[in-house]
């Protein structure tokens, strides 16, 4: 009976196993044998060099852009953290009607199935040159020439990232709080907790699963973007994931490759961290 | 009811910033859509007319986005079938324990975690060193996947954590093959967080772009096709283009949500036959 349980079992997890070997563990495999290959200007051969990874970490370049990449993933952490908290905690203890509670999340969260493309396409009208923005300033007599920093800059970078991903700290931040009991509250409000007070002692304590969880989205996802990157900085600014791209472009797979895996390290080691801390699988 | 402290009226403006916040530029540039044929990429409008809209429709203005939309669509189908019966098998699957659950496990956290560009680039890798042509039903279907099924199997194990095994033993006691358990009882109570999972499988798919960018082939997904115009186009076709694909996106989520609230009006008549005699 048992054996006949284990084999059922494995049945089931059958295909997300097949997929994940095609198209992850492969995919992996292949992007650190390419790394040792070599480059010409229009093919790539087998090899087993280490001139990729020599000259990835021979130039400056490498540094600036990854320390870039890192400024990227704290100052997007902070900001969604802070709205997305603020946001949560409204919705979870300040909204009184469940049927109320669950309009304004879904309020929240369809932004979320829209195109992200189209979402940082809407912004050229708002930070453009002629923008909404400078518009608005000028007429309020605040600037006298229009600010030329709020497109295609990394204002414009990071205003992207927080538009785009600070649901995912609303969501896990949300459903961790809404696990809270709310007797604990009134326990700390009997004994004579302030409001602040029970918010630092109690309700901070019990979202860090979910605010863990909302952090290895947001970290992760910003950490290999190439694309808000390269749109909302128009191309003058660089991350990582547009290191990779642009070796692409000019066909340097294995170049790219041996970014790819120092980057892939990079967020492993991130997140096998982060998972000290919490549980998924208990916490969803 | 007590009265409302200051602090919600605080967070209650905050809140309504954050949705402006969060719409804002979306409906800018679904105002912008309607500029007259004048008209700029920014305000004022130059008159209202649908003259962008009219544009999509023509060839030489916009390129092939007509088949782009069917192809995303198809993808977008196709992807959402197959995480919906993965998901929920690999979900049954990890309420037994089983040899090599935990590398499994980890393994569809490192697909959610993992940078979209990697997996677009080793596919794309294969594919070319095995002779293979890269297209966007066979190397754009499996990379799409590595990102619907995490959350498909976190939404499973979300499910699974709130479900009372109680049903599947009274099941069970009453002479139920494993089989007929999950087809009668486990199924139909996990229903509308399925639809949850064909939301979350259709719109991540029809909104993909990294995965797909080295992995699609000749025919571009819509995704592709609108980055593919950013460069180009100085025109507020592309707000059009814009409002024309969030409209489409809203509707689905409208027909996904109504199905969700169809199902819960339903089970609640016809959930209970305490006291009727049957």
């Amino acid at each position: 009976m048992n054996a006949h349980r284990t084999l059922f079992g494995w049945l089931q997890a059958t295909p997300l196993a097949l997929v994940m070997i095609a198209f992850l563990v492969a995919p992996i495999v292949m992007i650190v044998i390419v790394s040792f290959w070599g480059a010409t200007e229009f093919s790539i051969y087998p090899a087993f060099q280490f001139d990729n990874y020599q000259f990835l970490f021979g130039s400056p370049v490498t540094y600036k852009v990854f320390l870039a990449t890192f400024k990227y993933a704290a100052v997007t952490w902070a900001l969604t953290l802070l709205i997305g908290f603020t946001v949560a905690y409204f919705l979870a203890f300040h909204v009184r009607s469940q049927t109320m509670q669950i309009a304004l999340f879904l309020l929240c969260t369809i932004p979320f199935w829209t195109s992200n493309i189209i979402r940082m396409i809407s912004w050229i009208p708002f930070l453009g040159r002629n923008g909404i923005a400078n518009t608005a300033l000028q007429n309020w007599g605040l600037i006298d020439e229009p600010l030329e920093w709020l497109l295609y800059s990394d204002f414009s970078v990071i205003l992207a990232f927080v538009h785009l991903y600070t649901l995912f700290m609303v969501v896990p931040i949300f459903n961790t709080m809404m696990r809270i009991d709310r007797s604990l509250l009134e326990a700390a409000r009997d004994n004579g907790a302030s409001g602040a007070q029970i918010l630092r002692h109690v309700i901070i304590p019990l979202t860090k699963p979910g605010i863990m969880i909302g952090t290895i989205f947001v970290v992760t996802l910003v950490m290999g973007d190439f694309v808000t990157v390269r749109f909302m900085s128009g191309s003058q600014s660089a991350n990582v994931g547009r290191l990779i791209s642009n070796d692409i472009a000019l066909l340097q797979y294995p170049s790219a490759a041996a970014t790819a895996v120092v980057l892939l390290a990079t967020v492993l080691i991130i997140i096998a961290v982060l998972l000290r801390f919490v549980n998924i699988r208990k916490e969803l | 009811m007590e009265q409302r402290p200051r602090s919600f009226y605080v967070l209650a403006a905050i809140f309504v910033l954050f949705v402006l916040f969060l719409y804002g530029p979306t409906v800018t540039i679904g105002i912008l859509s309607f500029q007259g044929p004048q008209g700029g990429l920014t305000f004022p409008m130059n008159g209202v007319s649908l003259h962008w809209f009219a544009d999509l429709f023509e060839q030489q203005a916009v390129g092939d986005i007509w088949g782009a939309f069917r192809r995303s669509l198809a993808l977008g189908l196709m992807v959402m079938v197959t995480t919906v019966v993965v998901s929920v098998m690999a979900g049954l699957a990890f309420r037994k324990r089983f040899a090599g659950s935990a590398v499994l496990f980890y393994l569809a956290i490192t697909s959610l975690v993992i940078p979209s560009i990697l997996i677009s680039l080793g596919v794309g890798l294969i594919f070319q060193q095995l002779g293979l042509k890269v297209h966007w039903a066979t190397s754009g279907f499996g990379s799409q996947l590595t990102w619907t099924l995490p959350f498909g199997l976190l939404i499973m194990f979300a499910v699974f954590n709130r479900f009372d095994r109680s049903y599947e033993e009274a099941a069970r006691d009453q002479g139920a093959t494993a089989w007929q358990t999950i087809q009668y009882v486990v199924l139909p109570i996990i229903a509308p967080s399925l639809i949850g999972v064909a939301l979350f499988g259709f719109t991540l798919s029809y909104d993909e772009f990294a995965r797909t960018l080295l992995t699609s082939g000749s025919y571009n997904t819509l995704p592709l096709e609108i980055f593919g115009m950013t460069t180009n186009v100085t025109t507020p076709v592309i707000y059009a283009l814009g409002t024309l694909t969030t409209l489409f996106s809203l509707a689905i989520i409208g027909v996904f949500l109504a199905t969700v609230w169809a199902l819960g009006k339903r089970r609640a008549r016809m959930g209970s036959d305490a006291g009727k005699g049957v």
